[in-house]
């Protein structure tokens, strides 16, 4: 029974150990390593706790889902300077196969063009043609294709099973190109 | 708490540090907080109808495109955004800052952001 109770009290204190990390989700702009806590500007200047608190939390990155603030109209980001554009959404999962041992990786276009459009990433970073771009997770680490942007902006890739999200039993054994295959929403 | 590893002075994920002229010329690193605008912007906005570019450091922006309302000075003109006569609200970085986006591509760990 001691022992038992030992061990909850353990978990107890880790668990509120990881729950306090909360407060420090956001540094304040005077010690965030980067802000000069000597200039007036940060006196005006907002914190980012104070903005991002309100938003869908999330566990990696800005601790903001940004995916869903958009779709639950939390955030509502202008498509074009004017704000009198409506963006171009495009409802079509690109599933690469050439990712064993890992799972599959599904490229959905519709959380990318509801933040993006079309023109961020087509033509100059992405060929709009099915298995024209030699992605790699080498590539991607080094901050091409997918990495331009994640892990610089959007989520970071210690995230693997957010891309590598296909069910094992719905693998496909893809040839040794790693072929992609479009699918329909 | 024994489980935060000391001294981790995080910038906010996606700050960009630029850094290419301003210090050479006496004054401070500017600061772009990605989080701030994109709760107002869609990336394109910024990356295709403005042309800055998806690498820090390489548009090329100065302080006399951001008066021309090139860039920055698109919206940071007094009417959408601050003007570029508030110095202090972009050149707010501490010295010796390079030039960066902060948190990226450097996989520290998981749950490290």
């Amino acid at each position: 029974m001691k022992r038992r109770s030992a061990a909850a009290l353990t978990v107890g204190a880790i668990l509120v150990a990881v729950s306090s990390l909360g407060a420090e989700t956001w540094k304040p702009l005077s010690d965030d390593g980067l802000h000069d806590a000597s200039n007036p500007s940060l006196e005006i200047l907002q914190e980012p706790a104070e903005a991002l608190v309100v938003l869908q939390p999330d566990t990696a990155g800005n601790k903001v889902n940004w995916v869903t603030a958009l779709q639950s109209r939390e955030i509502n980001p202008r498509s074009s300077l004017s704000g009198d554009i409506d963006p171009e959404i495009l409802d079509l999962d690109i599933v690469m196969t050439g990712t064993l041992p890992l799972p599959n990786v599904i490229f959905p276009h519709r959380p990318h063009t509801e933040w993006m459009g079309c023109e961020t990433c087509h033509e100059e970073l992405f060929v709009s043609v099915t298995g024209a771009n030699p992605i790699n997770m080498g590539q991607i680490l080094q901050g091409k294709y997918c990495g331009l942007c994640h892990g610089a902006v959007s989520f970071p890739l210690t995230e693997c099973n957010r891309c590598h999200s296909v069910r094992r039993e719905n693998i496909i054994m893809a040839p040794a190109s790693g072929a992609i295959r479009e699918r329909e929403q | 708490m024994l489980l935060v590893p000391a001294a981790l002075s995080q910038a906010e994920y996606a700050d960009v540090v630029i850094n290419t002229r301003a210090e050479a010329e006496d004054v401070s690193p500017v600061i772009f907080p990605h989080w701030f605008h994109r709760i107002r912007f869609q990336c394109s906005v910024c990356h295709v109808d403005l042309g800055i570019r998806m690498k820090a450091g390489t548009t090329g922006i100065s302080m006399d495109k951001i008066i021309n309302g090139e860039y920055c000075g698109a919206c940071h003109n007094g009417d959408i955004a601050w003007s570029p006569e508030n110095c202090d609200l972009c050149h707010s970085g501490q010295a010796g800052l390079e030039t960066g986006i902060k948190g990226g591509h450097k996989t520290a760990g998981p749950g490290i952001y």
